[in-house]
């Protein structure tokens, strides 16, 4: 089944999040498409980038992807296994077999929890591990993720951001994941922790084997870790391709527009760089726009755009876009 | 000439439950007219309370200015009272901040918060004050103007209440505009358009700039000068061009080589920095930036440098000299 080396296979999938009105009797008035049909690929040992704006929708994919939430429609296949088939303990042990890292790391720990306890829950849950056995287990794990195991009885308030996130990504490790989608890890910490957090995701990739969706706005860091990337745009995805291709060829305007707004630290070339800059914000993804959900605020949009949805087509060498024009 | 303002010597402290936090610690720097600063520096390096004591906003008690001067014109700031105080901010010097959805009232029209002021400093009558709004509002770039004075902020995207706040920081044309990470909370395209909107308003106005940020990329395009700061204090300052060239604290030099550019494919791992920035609670005798500095030589931990010249327009407080790593 996944003979081709694809580890994880997204297909059509969508999450539409009803509105109700009511306080009695719920009625279902709309809903908001925050993930509206996407398909890609993950191969194993590769880092696949997902990009795009806040309410892009890049979040609610990858939760939908590890089914915490249940997808509208579409399908999610693990290492040949359809995840959305499965149910109860079948699904929680495959569960074990992918982790999340999570954006903001003062949220995602329990502050009244120790950190043996916040690391030693995936254990306890998969029952990979009690007692004695446990407590080492977590002491290796901040090992591996450059902590002092003498921190072990310590509580999340007492680490800075920085090992706050250490701490997420040892509780990720826990369970000897596959994959692990990590969604805006680094976020939320400062230039200068970003960095470490970056290289310890990589040795660990490495030293594991492990298969990452990295989730993020920042597409700087994106081009430094990933090897393939996704462009997300209202629920959909518009471009993916090889890194380095789709940095240095972007097709779709958006892309376009997305990799010229970001600022590169260097004056001279700064002040010269040509900026695409869009008009108008994001429009609310409860009603998209007809066709192109991008034709509003697209630069070289023609009628057709508003009318037709574009096909998703290689424009050559694994580079797909969806868009009438380019 | 007389820069339009300097800062001498300004000291801010908060005295807290836990002890002294020591947030600007002696730093000086002047502003010419028309000029962009830009002043960069990590969280809890002192770069935002500095600005807000420049513009008497820090709150006292916990906080206290213990020494310095902020000239403004040749006037000091820090000895005007609280009503002439009031004359100045706003007018002479506006600020724009992080986060636009708590520093705009909830309660009340974006029309009327834009109106205040320029009833409030400038005189005008509601009829007027309501004409320049809408101006104001359209220069900013928000479609419809006139017919959003009536909206409140939450009908309006983070993108648009930046606007917002720029408008009102823009309505009694004050000749320094001092923007406080304004796009950190926004997306990357919104950046963009607040970065060139601020730009254009820059040459149309004629108005200085000090843009704080963390981010090293929005500073290279925006400023002409920029201040490096860590830990209350400056460490490295010059021209935007020269600092991104050729770093010369350690400290910069480590900050630059730790970011991946979107324009480039390096393959290499990045460069960290090690360790946490200082408690400010308790900084060592020696250079704040010591314990996690590379070039680190004894002197370092034992004496605090000052900033000296290293060039036309070009100061480093470091006793290593980076290009040769000697002291």
């Amino acid at each position: 089944m996944s003979s081709n080396g694809v580890l994880v296979q997204v297909k059509g999938l969508k999450k539409h999040f009803p509105i109700t009105r009511g306080i009695l009797v719920q009625r279902q008035v709309g809903a908001v498409k925050a993930v509206d049909g996407v398909t890609f690929d993950i191969y194993r040992g590769e880092t696949l980038g997902l990009v795009g704006e806040s309410g892009c929708g890049k979040t609610t994919a990858g939760r939908t992807i590890l089914q915490l939430y249940r997808p509208t429609a579409g399908q999610v296949t693990f290492d040949g296994t359809d995840l959305s088939t499965l149910k109860g303990e079948d699904l929680r042990r495959m569960r074990q077999r992918m982790q999340m890292i999570f954006q903001d790391p003062y949220a995602s720990l329990n502050s009244r929890w120790t950190i043996s306890r916040i690391i030693g829950e995936p254990l306890r849950v998969h029952k990979l591990a009690s007692g004695q056995e446990q407590i080492e287990r977590v002491q290796e794990l901040l090992r591996i993720v450059r902590l002092n195991p003498r921190f072990v009885n310590r509580y999340p308030h007492e680490f800075s951001g920085g090992q706050r996130q250490r701490i997420g990504v040892a509780r990720a490790l826990a369970s000897n994941p596959e994959f692990i989608i990590c969604d805006e890890p680094i976020s939320a910490l400062d230039v200068s922790i970003q960095a470490q957090v970056v290289n310890l995701l990589e040795e660990l990739q490495e030293q594991f084997g492990l298969t990452y969706l990295f989730i993020a706005h920042d597409l700087s860091m994106v081009r430094h870790i990933c090897t393939r990337v996704a462009v997300m745009y209202l629920g959909q995805i518009v471009e993916l391709a090889e890194k380095d291709e789709l940095y240095d060829h972007p097709v779709h305007p958006y892309t376009q527009a997305l990799l010229s707004a970001v600022p590169v630290p260097d004056p001279p070339l700064e002040r010269k760089r040509k900026r695409v800059v869009l008009e108008g914000d994001v429009p609310s993804p409860v009603d998209p726009p007809p066709g192109c959900r991008f034709s509003t605020r697209c630069p070289v949009a023609e009628e057709m755009c508003s009318e037709e949805e574009p096909p998703w087509r290689d424009v050559g060498g694994g580079h797909f876009v969806a868009c009438h024009k380019n | 000439m007389a820069p339009l303002l300097k800062v001498q010597d300004l000291t801010t402290r908060f005295r807290t439950l836990d002890g002294v936090v020591h947030a600007v610690n002696g730093i000086s720097y002047v502003l010419e007219e028309g000029e962009a600063l830009g002043i960069v520096g990590e969280s809890g390096c002192g770069k935002s309370v500095s600005v807000l004591s420049v513009m008497g906003l820090i709150p006292e008690p916990p906080g206290e200015i213990i020494a310095g001067q902020v000239l403004y014109q040749g006037q000091d700031l820090l000895k005007l009272d609280d009503e002439q105080m009031e004359h100045i901010r706003g007018r002479e010097i506006a600020m724009v901040f992080q986060d636009p959805m708590t520093s705009l009232n909830p309660v009340l029209t974006i029309g009327r918060q834009i109106s205040e002021p320029l009833i409030v400093h400038l005189g005008m009558g509601q009829e007027e004050a309501h004409r320049w709004t809408v101006d104001l509002l359209e220069k900013v770039g928000i479609p419809q103007a006139a017919d959003r004075y009536r909206d409140y902020p939450h009908q309006f995207s983070g993108g648009m209440r930046q606007r917002v706040m720029i408008a009102m920081a823009l309505a009694c044309a004050p000749s320094i505009l001092i923007a406080d990470e304004p796009t950190t909370a926004l997306d990357v395209t919104i950046q963009a358009q607040i970065v060139e909107l601020v730009k254009d308003l820059r040459d149309q106005l004629g108005m200085a700039v000090i843009w704080i940020t963390h981010d090293l990329g929005v500073i290279a395009g925006l400023a002409e000068r920029v201040i490096v700061m860590y830990a209350g204090f400056i460490v490295e300052r010059g021209h935007v061009d020269d600092i991104y060239a050729n770093p010369r604290h350690p400290y910069t030099l480590a900050l630059l080589k730790s970011l991946p550019r979107v324009d480039r494919t390096s393959g290499e791992k990045l460069a960290t920095i090690d360790g946490l920035p200082p408690d400010l609670l308790g900084l060592p005798p020696g250079c704040p930036f010591a314990p996690r500095c590379e070039y680190v030589v004894e002197r370092c931990v034992q004496e605090n440098p000052v900033l000296e010249p290293v060039g036309p327009n070009r100061e480093v407080a470091c006793w290593v000299d980076v290009t040769t790593r000697r002291e």
